[in-house]
């Protein structure tokens, strides 16, 4: 009776549906990548870029990401696009920390990225000060393309593993405190040119 | 170069008693501090009804240019364009700001929409206007020290470490 | 050096509590703007008080909010749906770029202009290199082909930012559809963008002395496939916005603001052209060779939210008829001065003579000398008036650069056109100011 009979006279071309065998954690790291969803971090010229990615031309939902959440509670990715100033960077910190785990972030661009031509009092020097960055896109702003290839690379990361092993290896990601950084209050000297 | 305002010093022009001087085309009034309000109140009776900019600098690193017209130059300079619509005018009015005493009178009154610009060159400068009704910093964090567009502030470059690569 | 202290109590930067507010706070807010009398003001300040502290709360949109166009930062006083008061907060994209302008060549300066206003970063390079080109005392000299190349490739980004308006607008508003449609126009004018300058934004193509090259071949077919497939959509999103009743319900009557309100604000572009104050600078203080093409400005009555969504709309429209224009008069010849002092030499020249090479590294590592001076010079950028104001002292670089950035202007006006509004339509006025952060902070 039922499937058990099935598979019992015709083993497995006894069932009615097809099924995959896996092991419970490829199979997790595999639906992670596939169904990433963004936190739209927009800041700068970046983000008219990482919104044109997602527009029709180029397609986001390809890669299972055309929902761009404003909430970062339902994200999973944070795409940092734009350059981060000393007065945002609480702010991003804090949207940051309301992510659920497991989340990854991206840095879109030079100016997230190192602070690019922006080396000035305003600006912080990189993003990865901040909150740790898994990938680094270059460019200014990066072409769509570009983010695109920074998206895959960071869904073979999350699919290999290799994100979770180094995250547990070096008792990283959230375990970053912001009190410990100092960000808000870069000195500058006076005086000197 | 530098002579572009010693040779003015000829025209002898003058509008609401201030100096009017021809910088590359544009008309620009030189101002004193007293007669600030009054000039821009009286430009707007004059049509100049849209006030456009608001901003500063800081000659620190300048502090033997010319004016010319007898007038002293100081460390700070304030500068306000106006816009005429009807004439189809601009207009430039600078006022030598003593890095000693850093207040001026607000133009909230006269044009509200230099709120923000005040505000902008409060936080940049550091050069406080008086009767503003929110003197507050507007793009700097509100607990930032100096003003960074101060010519003694540093740009705040960090040098460019290259650290982790595979050498 | 003595460290000059300012004497002020800075306060907090945050909309203050009912309880804390004053009356001048509220003066602010309403009755300079509006010129009140002082018994107005006083009425308008007793009927806002009857609404007590413990039914108002105040709530916070942005920094990090989808439809606030990036990081403005509104807190809004709300009794109910109703927004009662105002404040943006800006700042959180504050760059330094006024600060790091002084640091860089006017060769470099484009680079750091372009990034402002990154929805129209070639007005931003024009308004930039007309102000450089004054001081030189050069901005008669420019090559006719360099000016109209200059024209065809600022009214292509007008319309380029103002698709993207109609994107974001329709977004905002809730008809997703039109996000994806005005994206894929904006694609078309991008893909020319990046054909003539190699990048798809932050160009720095325009440059004191004309711009980088030359128009690549096939630019024309290029330019008209663009014009020709515009018209048809653009009358498919007549179909689908314009007429449709719910998009009329959404804009009509929401954020209305007044031409004296908006003078009295600074606003410009086309919220002060909504108000019916027919003021283009493009007409009405030509630069370029816009005194030698026919467009109309497209002028609104009401001064609401849909007033500015279709003077965008048809702004695209006369743009293109300029555009047609200047496909007619683009003239041969040199795209940029040949005046040695600012252009540095062919590249041909540089594989064959030592003084060209020199030259060339001369003119990119010190840049070269502007006289002493200032200047104030404006353009009309998608949104509003853009105005340089660049102090010279005989150097290389800027002693002081300073835009005058529309949006940062035009923000003002928010609160005024949400006030007595649902937060609804607050969303629907931010839309329609169109701010670009980068531009609004610097």
């Amino acid at each position: 009776m039922g499937v058990v009979q099935n598979i019992a006279d015709d083993g497995l071309g006894g069932m009615d549906h097809n099924f995959v065998t896996a092991r419970i954690e490829d199979l997790v790291k595999w639906a992670r990548s596939r169904s990433s969803w963004g936190a739209s971090f927009g800041l700068a010229c970046c983000a008219i870029e990482m919104m044109g990615t997602g527009a029709s031309h180029y397609d986001l939902s390809r890669f299972g990401m055309e929902v761009f959440r404003a909430s970062p509670r339902q994200a999973d990715i944070m795409i940092v696009a734009g350059r981060v100033s000393q007065k945002m960077a609480p702010v991003l910190r804090q949207v940051y920390d309301q992510m659920m785990e497991p989340k990854w972030v991206i840095s879109m661009g030079v100016c997230a990225s190192s602070g690019g031509m922006f080396n000035n009092y305003a600006i912080v020097q990189g993003v990865d000060q901040i909150v740790p960055v898994d990938v680094y896109a270059p460019g200014c702003p990066p072409t769509p393309e570009t983010l695109i290839h920074a998206i895959e690379t960071l869904h073979q990361l999350i699919e290999d593993g290799e994100i979770m092993r180094r995250r547990v290896a070096n008792n990283g990601g959230a375990g970053v405190e912001l009190s410990s950084e100092p960000v808000a209050h870069t000195s500058v000297t006076i005086g000197s040119k | 170069m530098s002579d572009s305002a010693g040779t003015l010093e000829n025209a002898v022009e003058t509008q609401h008693g201030c100096p009017v001087q021809d910088s590359l085309g544009q008309r620009v009034l030189h101002a004193s501090r007293d007669q600030y309000v009054s000039v821009i109140k009286a430009l707007a009776d004059d049509g100049y009804e849209m006030c456009i900019d608001l901003t500063g600098v800081d000659y620190l690193e300048m502090p033997h240019r010319k004016i010319g017209f007898g007038i002293q130059p100081e460390r700070f300079e304030l500068v306000v364009n106006l816009l005429s619509l009807s004439q189809r005018q601009r207009i430039r009015v600078r006022v030598q700001v003593p890095a000693d005493d850093v207040t001026m009178p607000t133009l909230f009154d006269i044009h509200p929409g230099t709120e923000a610009h005040e505000r902008e060159t409060f936080d940049m400068f550091g050069i406080v206007f008086a009767g503003h009704p929110d003197m507050t910093r507007i793009l700097m964090p509100e607990d930032w020290d100096g003003h960074p567009l101060r010519k003694d502030y540093s740009q705040g470059s960090i040098p460019v470490q290259f650290k982790g690569a595979n050498s | 050096m003595t460290i000059i202290s300012a004497g002020t109590a800075e306060g907090g930067q945050e909309l203050l509590s009912r309880s804390e507010l004053t009356a001048k706070e509220l003066l602010r807010e309403v009755g300079s703007v509006l010129r009140l009398s002082e018994t107005e003001a006083a009425l308008l300040a007793e009927v806002q008080t009857e609404a007590p502290e413990d039914q108002t709360m105040i709530i916070n949109m942005g920094p990090q909010h989808p439809s606030t166009h990036g990081v403005l930062r509104l807190m809004l006083e709300l009794q109910g749906e109703t927004v009662l008061r105002c404040k943006p907060i800006i700042g959180y994209l504050h760059t330094g770029m006024e600060k790091t302008g002084e640091s860089l060549t006017y060769m470099q300066g484009g680079t750091n202009v372009t990034r402002m206003d990154y929805l129209s970063p070639l007005n931003n390079e024009l308004v930039f290199s007309m102000a450089v080109e004054k001081l030189l005392g050069i901005d008669g000299d420019i090559p006719e082909r360099a000016v109209w190349m200059r024209m065809l490739l600022s009214e292509l980004n007008r319309m380029s930012s103002h698709l993207l308006f109609l994107a974001t607008n329709g977004m905002d508003l809730g008809a997703v559809s039109m996000m994806l449609y005005g994206w894929r126009e904006r694609e078309d004018v991008l893909r020319f963008f990046q054909k003539v300058t190699g990048l798809r934004m932050n160009h720095n193509f325009i440059r004191p002395g004309g711009v980088a090259a030359d128009l690549p071949a096939g630019w024309r077919d290029d330019v008209l496939a663009i014009l020709e497939g515009l018209p048809s959509r653009l009358e498919e999103y007549d179909i689908l916005m314009t007429g449709q009743p719910i998009w009329r319900e959404r804009l009509q009557g929401v954020g209305v603001i007044t031409a004296q309100e908006a003078i009295a604000l600074g606003a410009t572009g086309p919220i002060l052209r909504s108000t019916g104050v027919a003021w283009d600078l493009r007409r009405d203080m030509p630069y370029l060779h816009y005194d030698q093409v026919e467009f109309d400005v497209i002028v609104g009555q009401y001064g609401d939210a849909y007033d500015r969504y279709s003077i965008r709309f048809n702004e695209i429209r006369e743009s293109m008829r300029i555009v047609y224009q200047v496909l007619d008069c683009m003239p041969s010849g040199d795209f940029r001065i040949q005046n040695k002092k600012v252009t540095p030499p062919p590249r041909a020249r540089i594989d064959e003579s030592m003084e060209a090479l020199i030259h060339h590294f001369k003119i990119f590592t010190e840049g070269f000398k502007v006289p002493e001076g200032e200047v104030y010079v404006a353009i009309e950028s998608p949104r509003g008036e853009i105005g340089c104001y660049i102090v010279s002292d005989g150097s290389s670089n800027p002693y002081r650069m300073h835009v005058r950035a529309p949006s940062f202007v035009n923000i003002q006006t928010m609160p005024h056109m949400m006030r007595g509004g649902l937060v609804a339509d607050a969303v629907a006025v931010i839309s329609s100011v169109d701010p670009v952060l980068g531009e609004v902070d610097r």
